[in-house]
């Protein structure tokens, strides 16, 4: 388990870390993310000492690492980064060993650590193990990076952007392979990304970080049904709204409408027809309650005797409350012919409509991001 | 210390980097222009720098006799390596963009060198120059032991005389002007280099 | 030319040796402390900012002052010669080790960190191979100079090849010069080409094609 305790940090003036307080129980991946600067980075190179904190204690299981040995600590914790850093002056083998050999693991046994290794990504020994990193891809050597954090099965690795300079198909198998190996060796994961397609697909846990705190730390699904501020949101982005999570008419309802009372005359009405463009208006009463529509055809047709809308007002057009299931209303929209579904809140006061453009714009927002 | 030995001595560096730019530059163009022309032009300027300065000084001064003339020329041998190394780099680093512009502007290989390709090299081959040059205020003390006289004789005669005065004397002022050429030409370089400010950092090359 | 050999052939032999033993042990000893103030240079930023401008300059004295002085205050021994060629030999390897180890990208410096390798081991394991044929680069301008230098031992009457090219530029006799110049001439390019081999051999398999120059 790691445990940050009232954790501050500074940088000359700035502000990098404060009062960081959370807890990484065993085996969780845990993603920290946030906009560049937030300290997601500071955060995680506290965990094996890198960087060391002004003030606040770091734990793991129950142990303050300021009192382990620093060489001593990194070598329990694997530490992949974005720059992959593989030696160049080592062959993919002696690469994957270099902790092995610190802790002077025997000729055997680190041997058969580059087997086991290698077999897991499906890298065949013989083709790769005596090869140098400057001849392989970019993905592989990354592969390998990873592997050498592995390698000692330390019960803790710290990925820092691990996948941020590789292209987006094999940054995808990385993850499957690294989401794998996670389950399949039952390790603690620290992770750090900018990227939230990531951190979703990855995290077991994810940690929102902001100016230096932690704004939310949630599962990706309490996450996605709740992000605690609009940041979070913008970041979830495209992600938000999986089919995952029931949507509700509110989330596709279209607000700016245009109400009547039901004691204007029917003249008024025509001409705020003709100014807004619109065919139709919704009526209420007195205290605002949605009582009906009036439409121009109505008022064509029998208006011509009438001063007040009131006698004119039908209620054929389909409500729903705001938090109602959006499938039924999109199947009415799409099934009947009507328009518009009128959304009224809990008070029968008038939440908004749902339209076949709104419903439209609202599905794109969530698809491709909300981008205006 | 006399002013005559002082004067010899910038003569003969002055008169030896002319001769190495006379040399130099159309070598360095020339390794640009044939890849196949680079690697044994480099190899032998490499070679003429490796070779051991009384040595090379020896060799000629057979040829060339006793004097001046020798230690100018052996000097300019050894000024080739910087001055043909930054010019061949200068050009090679000026950016494609810049290259390929020229090209579709129709200019001629000739005219794109000298307009175009050049100038933005020019702060790169200055570079090699002030490394051979400042190179060659040490080596010119050389000039002493072919006839060819500068600070070098004072040094030679001080030890020789067991004068240790005389000694320092003459490398302070090999010194002095040994920094105030690098200054000074360090300073002229910055300024084109601010003028270049558009042109990409070429490192320098220096050993 | 036969009857040349047959009255210098002895002399130039033994000059021949005598120039190589400055060389050898020169570069040696220059070797050993220039990569080992390197090493310590690098560990410690901090001096090295006044240190390395401080080498640069003493670089420029030519070596010539250098024996000169040397000769007036210790005489004309042998070891006049190999101190001012060591001082020499020392420069470009301290130079080089320093650069090379400094140039080091910092990713491989954090990487060998995380792993959990102490100061030492990130830089036996690392640094230092990485920054070997920069060291390298160093061993070979330092053994061309003193072959260079060494020439000068003559001028202080002290052998080696430097003896042929002065008599014969004071005798003004051409064989004399050419046949202590050829050789001097022969030696450095062959130890330079001796050494770019060997750079070529200890530099790592994976680091031959990116070359660090």
């Amino acid at each position: 388990m790691i445990k940050f305790e009232h954790v501050s940090k500074k940088f000359g003036k700035k502000q990098v870390l404060d009062d960081m307080n959370f807890e990484i129980p065993d085996g969780q991946f845990v993603v920290l993310i946030g906009l560049s600067g937030c300290g997601k980075t500071t955060t995680l190179k506290m965990i094996n000492r890198l960087i060391e904190p002004d003030e606040g204690r770091i734990y793991i299981d129950g142990k303050d690492i300021e009192k382990v040995d620093k060489v001593e600590l990194r070598r329990q914790i694997g530490y992949v980064i974005q720059q992959i850093g593989l030696f160049p002056n080592m062959t993919v083998a002696e690469n994957i060993c270099v902790v092995p050999k610190l802790l002077k693991y025997d000729k055997e046994s680190r041997d058969r650590i580059v087997h086991e290794m290698l077999d897991m990504v499906n890298m065949p020994y013989d083709e790769y193990a005596h090869k140098y990193p400057s001849e392989m891809s970019g993905g592989q050597q990354q592969r390998i990076g990873v592997l050498r954090a592995f390698a000692a099965s330390p019960p803790i690795v710290l990925m820092d952007e691990p996948f941020g300079a590789l292209d987006p198909m094999t940054r995808e198998t990385l993850q499957d392979e690294i989401k794998k190996l996670q389950k399949k060796l039952n390790k603690t994961i620290v992770f750090v990304t900018h990227d939230m397609g990531e951190a979703l697909k990855l995290a077991d846990t994810i940690i929102f970080m902001e100016d230096g705190k932690i704004v939310q730390m949630a599962p990706p699904e309490t996450m996605l049904e709740n992000p605690a501020n609009d940041n979070i949101r913008r970041f979830l982005g495209k992600h938000m709204n999986d089919d995952a999570v029931t949507l509700t008419v509110e989330d596709f309802m279209r607000t700016n409408i245009i109400t009547v009372d039901k004691h204007r005359g029917v003249r008024e009405c025509t001409e705020r027809m003709a100014r807004t463009g619109v065919d139709t208006l919704l009526v209420v009463d007195e205290s605002d309650k949605y009582i009906g529509t009036v439409s121009i055809k109505d008022i064509r047709l029998r208006g011509k005797n009438e001063k007040l809308i009131e006698a004119l007002i039908t209620d054929n057009a389909k409500t729903v409350r705001r938090d109602g299931d959006a499938h039924e209303c999109f199947d009415h929209l799409l099934n009947s012919g009507d328009n518009y579904v009128v959304v009224l809140n809990n008070d029968d006061t008038i939440a908004g409509i749902v339209t076949k453009n709104s419903m439209a714009k609202a599905l794109s927002d969530t698809l491709w991001g909300d981008e205006r | 210390m006399t002013f005559k030995l002082f004067s010899e001595h910038l003569l003969i560096v002055v008169a030896a980097e002319v001769l190495a730019l006379a040399v130099g530059l159309p070598l360095g163009v020339l390794c640009y222009f044939s890849p196949k022309a680079r690697k044994p032009i480099l190899w032998v300027v490499d070679v003429l720098q490796t070779i051991p300065a009384l040595a090379l000084l020896g060799i000629i001064m057979v040829l060339a006799g006793a004097g001046k003339q020798t230690v100018i020329i052996g000097i300019a041998l050894y000024s080739l390596l910087p001055i043909v190394q930054n010019t061949n780099l200068g050009l090679l680093q000026v950016d494609p963009g810049v290259k390929e512009a020229a090209c579709g502007m129709g200019m001629g290989r000739m005219y794109r060198l000298i307009h175009v390709e050049f100038p933005l090299a020019f702060p790169v081959v200055f570079t090699g120059v002030r490394i051979a040059a400042v190179n060659a205020v040490g080596s010119a003390v050389f000039a002493a032991f072919v006839g060819g006289g500068g600070i070098g004789t004072a040094i030679y005669k001080a030890i020789r005389i067991q004068n240790m005065n005389m000694l320092m004397q003459g490398t302070a002022t090999l010194m002095a002007i040994a920094i105030a050429l690098d200054l000074s030409m360090g300073w002229v370089e910055a300024r084109i280099k601010r003028g270049h400010s558009s042109m990409k950092k070429a490192p320098a090359r220096r050993n | 030319m036969t009857k040349f050999f047959e009255i210098y052939g002895q002399m130039l032999l033994r000059a021949i040796i005598t120039h190589l033993e400055y060389v050898a042990i020169s570069v040696s000893v220059g070797f050993v402390i220039g990569l080992a103030l390197g090493i310590l240079l690098s560990r410690i930023p901090k001096w090295s900012t006044f240190i390395m401008p401080l080498v640069s300059i003493f670089q420029t004295i030519p070596g010539i002052v250098f024996i000169g002085v040397l000769f007036l205050y210790l005489g004309m021994k042998p070891i006049t010669v190999i101190i001012a060629l060591s001082v020499y030999a020392m420069f470009p390897v301290l130079k080089n080790t320093y650069t090379g180890i400094l140039e080091v990208d910092e990713g491989l410096k954090e990487a060998a960190k995380g792993c959990g390798m102490s100061q030492f081991q990130s830089l036996f394991r690392v640094e230092l191979p990485l920054a070997f044929p920069n060291v390298i680069a160093g061993l070979r301008l330092a053994t061309i100079y003193t072959v260079s230098w060494a020439v000068l031992a003559a001028m202080i009457g002290l052998g080696g090849l430097g003896d042929f090219i002065y008599q014969g530029v004071s005798a003004n006799d051409n064989t004399l010069i050419i046949a202590g110049a050829i050789p001097a001439a022969v030696i450095a390019v062959a130890l330079g080409a001796l050494i770019d081999r060997l750079q070529k051999l200890v530099t790592p398999r994976g680091m031959r094609r990116g070359a660090a120059q």
